[in-house]
């Protein structure tokens, strides 16, 4: 039995393009893209997911339906046409046919429609002849009697009328049998019946396909979810760990979870910090080291030199009863070692504020008796230093701390730039609590612009020629950790008239 | 001039400053550790002992204490500046002043030269023994009793108590009380004023209650009564 298809219409399912929310960017890199805000690793992988579950929907869906649908109208149509020529070859038909034979064959044959009721047109010559009256059917091409002038077996057709609805056109050739050739007889007959209910059938699959794939699509977000968590819990971690460790939490590890990519990657993370902290630990070490040498170098230099400077001034007392050179000598010997008591305190002082043991012994003063009694007790008078003081400004601060703060900045300013130098100090208001302002500026020629970043640093000469300056080289480190101590600043610059001009700014209320 | 027993264990620094005391006229007994210190106390009879905190054996502080025990008499602490809570331990435990190493002869005569001082009788034609409230102040005869019980003081809390009842209700800053009671003019240390007040406080005042006598004016400094 040979017999070809036709089908009228093919399958639009598969036409499935991409999804519509899918038309977002999927690479980053060059910077006119980089201006859209980035996708977020969770919606990128849900998008993924629901992408892939999309495409597999669409795909199964189409493909069922496709296969549904020819069986479905594969069925209707082997019925139709084998139902058909059973008919034929059962009906006893005498030739040459008048039109009341022909009438009768077709009402005979149109009672017997399958798998649906049909109608039956015959032709045989001019007669025509048919089962709802209309002469000819609109559903019968003349492609399908041109097939079945050809094919003695029948052929059908699938087409869709006027109002587009489908039917199904089956044409059946009346022959002769003979041995092996069936010659045609010259009659011809039609059924045609409506596809709806085949229709129906599968508009139902469809709808039933796009009912299941929308569940189908909202669990696939479940997955897609757990995926995300899975992949975005070790990289939250990371994260958060990385923080920690900049704000210098070293000892920071993550819980290296499985042995995948991520875990791999946690456990290179976890390395990395290992490494980290072992060097950092042994910076600190050399560093502590270093600071406690200095510290106990200075403790131990202070014993010695506690001997000796009590002994100082019977070697003033004696030297002017001796010849000049060993006077000369004991004066020197004499004078160096005040000067060495003097740099192993200040020593140790910076030694504290390194290893951060300095503490503030907080009091309340009179902020203009202070600054007074700290200028009287080193005979600044006031031809040398001018002041300009608030009155019945109380502050609290370390009474030493300040006091040898102002000695430093004074005394400075006197050896280094000249007098007079004038002293202001004010209160200021401000959000975060009052301030008090020191100013202490010289007469001086100023600071030089590339001695002025050096000028807090340590032991820095600012002169190349003078091999050691007049105090210890520490006195302004020393002023500007204590001003630290008390939450302040210190800042250095050139007036305007020229003179140095050293301005502390600290809180009126230091907190210990 | 004084008798001063130099507790102190570095042989250079015992030399140095028992060279530098002797040869300003003071008569200088030295010892190297707190146990020979202690043990020299009743046969030397120290005006002031000038105590080193650091010690082999038993440490400043408890010689400190230990001598307090029996006697009031003054005690100068030699330390380090930033042994700082060896200088508040050593205050609490007794001593009157201290001085931070190293230090020259002249500085460690004038802080002794101070402790010693005594407070010049106030001018004016009050009477010899003055009553407030429990307590009885001869500023005469530089005696203190409370309830009819002599009270044995340090010279730096008879001193600290002279001066502030001197001037009943009168607030004093901690600095202007070091400058009085002390002298001490660089360096001043408020910790020094605290210390003394505290053992003030535990040998005049009620334990239960608030100060009486020696009343905290906080943010300014300490004054004597109201009663």
């Amino acid at each position: 039995m040979a017999r070809t298809a036709h089908r009228g219409r093919t399958a639009r399912a598969a036409r499935a393009g991409r999804p519509r929310w899918y038309a977002g960017r999927r690479r980053r890199g060059t910077p006119r893209e980089r201006r859209i805000a980035p996708l977020g690793l969770r919606t990128r992988l849900i998008a993924a997911f629901l992408l892939v579950a999309a495409v597999s929907a669409v795909s199964t869906a189409a493909l069922t339906y496709q296969q549904a649908r020819n069986a479905v109208l594969k069925q209707s149509q082997d019925t139709a046409v084998s139902t058909l020529r059973d008919l034929m070859e059962a009906q006893p038909v005498s030739l040459p046919m008048d039109q009341a034979q022909l009438d009768r064959l077709v009402s005979e044959l149109a009672k017997r429609g399958k798998p649906h009721p049909w109608n039956v047109f015959a032709e045989y010559g001019r007669l025509r002849a048919s089962s709802n009256g209309s002469p000819t059917s609109t559903v019968v091409t003349d492609r399908l009697r041109r097939q079945v002038t050809a094919h003695p077996h029948g052929a059908f057709q699938r087409v869709t009328d006027a109002d587009g609805d489908p039917y199904l056109a089956v044409g059946m050739p009346a022959v002769f049998r003979a041995n092996d050739t069936r010659p045609p007889t010259g009659l011809v007959v039609f059924a045609t019946m409506p596809l709806s209910a085949e229709r129906t059938t599968v508009q139902a699959m469809v709808e039933a396909a796009q009912r299941g794939a929308v569940p189908g699509l909202a669990a696939a977000v479940i997955p897609a979810l757990l995926a995300a968590r899975s992949v975005l819990r070790p990289v939250r971690d990371m994260r958060r760990a990385a923080q920690k460790m900049g704000r210098g939490r070293l000892d920071t590890r993550i819980e290296v979870r499985g042995a995948d990519e991520l875990a791999g990657l946690a456990r290179t993370f976890n390395d990395t910090a290992r490494a980290l902290e072992a060097s950092v630990a042994e910076l600190r070490d050399a560093e502590t080291r270093a600071r406690r040498f200095a510290s106990d170098v200075s403790h131990e230099l202070r014993t010695p030199l506690a001997g000796m400077l009590a002994v100082t001034e019977v070697l003033d007392e004696e030297a002017a009863g001796l010849d000049a050179d060993t006077a000369a000598a004991l004066r020197l010997i004499s004078a160096e070692t005040g000067k060495l008591a003097v740099l192993v305190e200040d020593l140790m002082e910076i030694s504290r504020f390194d290893a951060r043991a300095a503490e503030l012994n907080l009091d309340e003063v009179d902020v203009a008796e202070a600054v007074r009694k700290t200028l009287e007790r080193r005979h600044w008078d006031g031809t040398r230093v001018v002041t300009d003081l608030p009155r019945d400004a109380r502050a609290r601060l370390d009474p030493r701390r300040f006091d040898v703060v102002l000695a430093n900045l004074v005394g400075n300013a006197l050896r280094h730039g000249g007098a007079p130098v004038r002293v202001t100090v004010r209160t200021r208001p401000q959000p975060g609590g009052p301030r008090l302002v020191v100013e202490v500026a010289d007469s001086g020629p100023g600071i030089a612009p590339e001695v002025l970043p050096h000028i807090f640093d340590r032991f820095f000469k600012a002169d190349a020629a003078r091999t050691r300056s007049a105090g210890s080289g520490l006195g302004l480190a020393i002023t500007l950790e204590n001003v630290r101590l008390h939450g302040g600043t210190l800042e250095a610059r050139n007036g305007h008239s020229g003179g140095a001009v050293f301005t502390l700014d600290m809180p009126l209320e230091a907190d210990a | 001039m004084p008798r001063v027993l130099l507790i102190e264990d570095d042989p250079s620094v015992r030399a140095g400053v028992g060279l530098g005391l002797r040869r300003r006229g003071h008569e200088v007994a030295a010892a190297d550790t707190g146990e020979a210190g202690l043990a020299l106390m009743g046969g030397f009879h120290p005006e002031l002992v000038l105590l080193d905190l650091m010690l082999p054996g038993i440490n400043g502080v408890q010689v400190c204490r230990r001598i307090r025990e029996t006697s009031q008499v003054p005690i100068i602490m030699l330390t380090a500046r930033g042994d700082d809570f060896d200088i508040v331990v050593g205050l609490e435990a007794g001593a009157d002043d201290y001085i931070v190493k190293p230090a020259r002869t002249e500085v460690i005569e004038a802080r002794i030269k101070a402790v010693l001082r005594r407070l010049g009788a106030p001018a004016g034609g009050r009477p010899q023994v003055e009553f407030h409230g429990d307590l009885a102040v001869d500023r005469a005869g530089l005696t203190v009793a409370r309830g009819g019980e002599r009270i044995a003081l340090a010279p730096s809390e008879l001193k600290l108590l002279l001066h502030l009842s001197a001037s009943p209700e009168q607030v004093f800053s901690r600095q202007q009380l070091l400058e009085y009671v002390w002298e001490h003019s660089y360096h001043a240390d408020a910790r020094l004023v605290d210390a003394c007040v505290r053992r003030l406080r535990h040998k005049i005042e009620d334990p239960d209650g608030a100060p009486r006598y020696i009343q905290t004016v906080r943010g300014f400094g300490y004054r004597f009564g109201p009663l």
